[in-house]
């Protein structure tokens, strides 16, 4: 059943591109429209996942919970626990200029995984949470993974339409001002470290929600799934090959680079064993090269940010009156 | 000087940065519905000056009254809201928006800028949202901008971004407005528009002025009383004529010939 096998590697690798879909909407929602470098995306996904595995797992021995909640609460507990450590460290580093920020949230990320590597407790270490249940788990293979796909793309649906319908609104058109001049939009009467802090706390809301998806979709989750590689690094490749401050963008770049990332690694498994092992690193190179020429080529990525286009005002209105006072 | 009628008073404001001293003990009063102009030679401190009036940075010691009140400690933002409204000297467009969405946005208090109202009273904020844009697009009627509605305002000419900057402070019930050099780096025909905008939202709007300039036609044409700095104080204040034939002006200039007559 040659065909079978292949349906379920797509279905596999469309599940995939659903949940790395949530993290890029969510590095948008921060980058693209309000230019904040998050480069600690993979400590968000981790408490995302972690949360939910707490919360609907069954309960073991030597750790906290599991509590064996429905998963639903568990989702929802992994995008509020994930904006509720956003809120402290945004509140910290949002003052700071956007490569500090890089910075500093790359510290934070990495805080993130040593605590879930070595708190044995909370996150029962080195070994991860198992017995993390699937919606529909117990269903045939195929089906399954059908089921959990039809789930993500809901998800995925729900959260587009969402930070689409957020940025059409003056909310999104005062968070682009913020990026494009901080000191102008001040100026103009905005809160500033306010309106960073939501779309900050925002944006690592949805970055949980897709790291409670994978939990869930693995069943386990283990600190070696927080690789600053594959959850921080690719999401960026991800957003910025797509098309940074648009959301069609973020989630065709996502597959882009998430097809070409699974479809490689398929090739250098076929190679001999003494190549293969120095063709992971190919892999890197090919995505930092595809990074790279994009960059050079087409900055603005494969979809750029859509310029707003109101009714056309009427040409004959013009004159040398000013406007009457409003009200 | 301390009455009723004075918008801003600005006493004894101080700006140090390490051993050099920017703004050096300056003071001086802005009359409500007043054009006042304020000169010097460059490095005499006036953008200094504006950076603190506007809230940008805090002065090393003096106070800033504003309508009576002190607002020294207020933050920009909060500024704004009480109708202190400054523009750039080099334009602070938000080159990524449209020239239209430039002044959308300034609005304060608009229901669709809280993350629940569009979903919570989506009737609202369309109805706010309607009235912004027509707002928006008189205004850029009244600047002559309309052609370049819909362009990125990062694709705007320097003149064009320039009053951009002044639309913007028309998008708000502005009372105070400081404008740093609206004058610089705009042809000579656009400068006349401009001297003549400024002049109808003085008179109409209301609006209370203090204008950063070099161009000395403009502030003859527009500007009384005239407040003139140098080294971070201010030398002389008084209507144009007589700060221009002040032989301190003349000497802080340094051999700058003040006027047209040069």
């Amino acid at each position: 059943m040659e065909w079978l096998g292949f349906v379920n590697y797509a279905v596999f690798m469309a599940i995939f591109i659903g949940i790395y879909a949530l993290l890029a909407l969510g590095l948008n929602i921060q980058w693209g429209y309000t230019g904040l470098f998050n480069a600690g995306i993979a400590g968000f996904f981790a408490v995302g996942a972690y949360t939910s595995a707490i919360l609907t797992s069954p309960f073991a021995e030597g750790r906290v919970g599991g509590f064996d909640l429905p998963v639903p609460v568990g989702w929802l507990g992994a995008m509020v626990a994930a904006g509720l450590i956003a809120w402290p460290i945004g509140k910290i580093c949002l003052r700071l200029r956007s490569d500090y920020l890089a910075i500093a949230t790359i510290g934070v990320a990495e805080i993130i995984r040593l605590v879930v590597k070595s708190e044995s407790w909370l996150t029962n270490a080195a070994r991860g949470i198992t017995d993390i249940p699937r919606p529909f788990g117990d269903l045939a293979y195929t089906m399954s993974q059908l089921a959990y796909l039809a789930i993500v793309a809901g998800v995925l649906l729900v959260a587009y339409l969402l930070v689409e319908r957020q940025f059409a609104s003056p909310w999104g058109r005062m968070m682009r001002a913020i990026r494009d001049n901080e000191d102008a939009a001040r100026a103009m009467g905005k809160d500033v470290p306010y309106r960073r802090l939501e779309a900050f706390i925002f944006g690592s809301a949805l970055m949980g929600l897709g790291g409670a998806l994978f939990a869930h979709f693995n069943r386990t989750i283990t600190p070696e799934a927080i690789d600053p590689m594959v959850a921080t690094f690719l999401v960026w490749i991800m957003l910025i090959l797509g098309g940074s401050g648009n959301n069609r963008g973020a989630i065709l770049g996502v597959a882009v680079v998430w097809i070409i990332w699974s479809m490689s690694e398929i090739v250098t498994d076929r190679l001999p064993h003494e190549y293969a092992v120095k063709a992971k690193y190919l892999r890197v190179f090919l995505i930092g090269l595809m990074l790279q020429v994009v960059l050079r080529f087409r900055p603005e990525g494969l979809l750029p940010e859509p310029q707003k286009r109101g009714p056309r005002p009427d040409p004959a209105a013009s004159g040398a009156r000013p406007p009457a006072s409003p009200d | 000087m301390s009455g009723q009628d004075m918008m801003l008073e600005v006493e004894d404001l101080v700006m140090t940065y390490g051993g050099f001293r920017a703004v050096d003990g300056c003071s001086f009063s802005v009359r409500e519905g007043t054009i006042t102009g304020l000169i010097g030679p460059n490095g005499a401190g006036k953008t200094t000056t504006f950076n603190m009036v506007a809230g940008a940075i805090p002065p090393t010691s003096g106070r800033i009254r504003y309508l009576g009140q002190d607002v020294t400690d207020l933050s920009t933002d909060k500024r704004f809201h009480l109708g202190l409204v400054r523009t750039f000297q080099i334009p602070h467009e938000f080159h990524r928006l449209t020239a239209l969405e430039n002044l959308m946005m300034v609005p304060p208090r608009q229901s669709g800028e809280g993350l629940l109202a569009n979903w919570l009273s989506p009737g609202r904020v369309r109805a706010d949202e309607e009235r912004v844009r027509a707002r928006a697009v008189e205004t850029l009627a009244f600047l002559e901008l309309t052609h370049v509605a819909d362009e990125r305002a990062g694709n705007l000419s320097g003149g064009q971004k320039k009053l951009l900057e002044l639309g913007r402070t028309m998008m708000t019930d502005a009372k105070l407005v400081l404008l740093d050099e609206p004058a610089a780096g705009v042809n000579r025909t656009l400068l006349r528009k401009l001297e003549e905008k400024i002049a109808i939202l003085n008179r109409e709007r209301g609006y209370t002025f203090v204008l950063i300039e070099h161009d000395m036609e403009m502030i003859e044409k527009l500007c009384d009383p005239v407040v003139c700095m140098a080294e971070g104080r201010v030398l002389i204040e008084g209507d144009f004529a007589t700060v221009r034939s002040d032989p301190r002006v003349l000497e802080a200039y340094l051999g700058e010939t003040v006027g047209d007559a040069a």
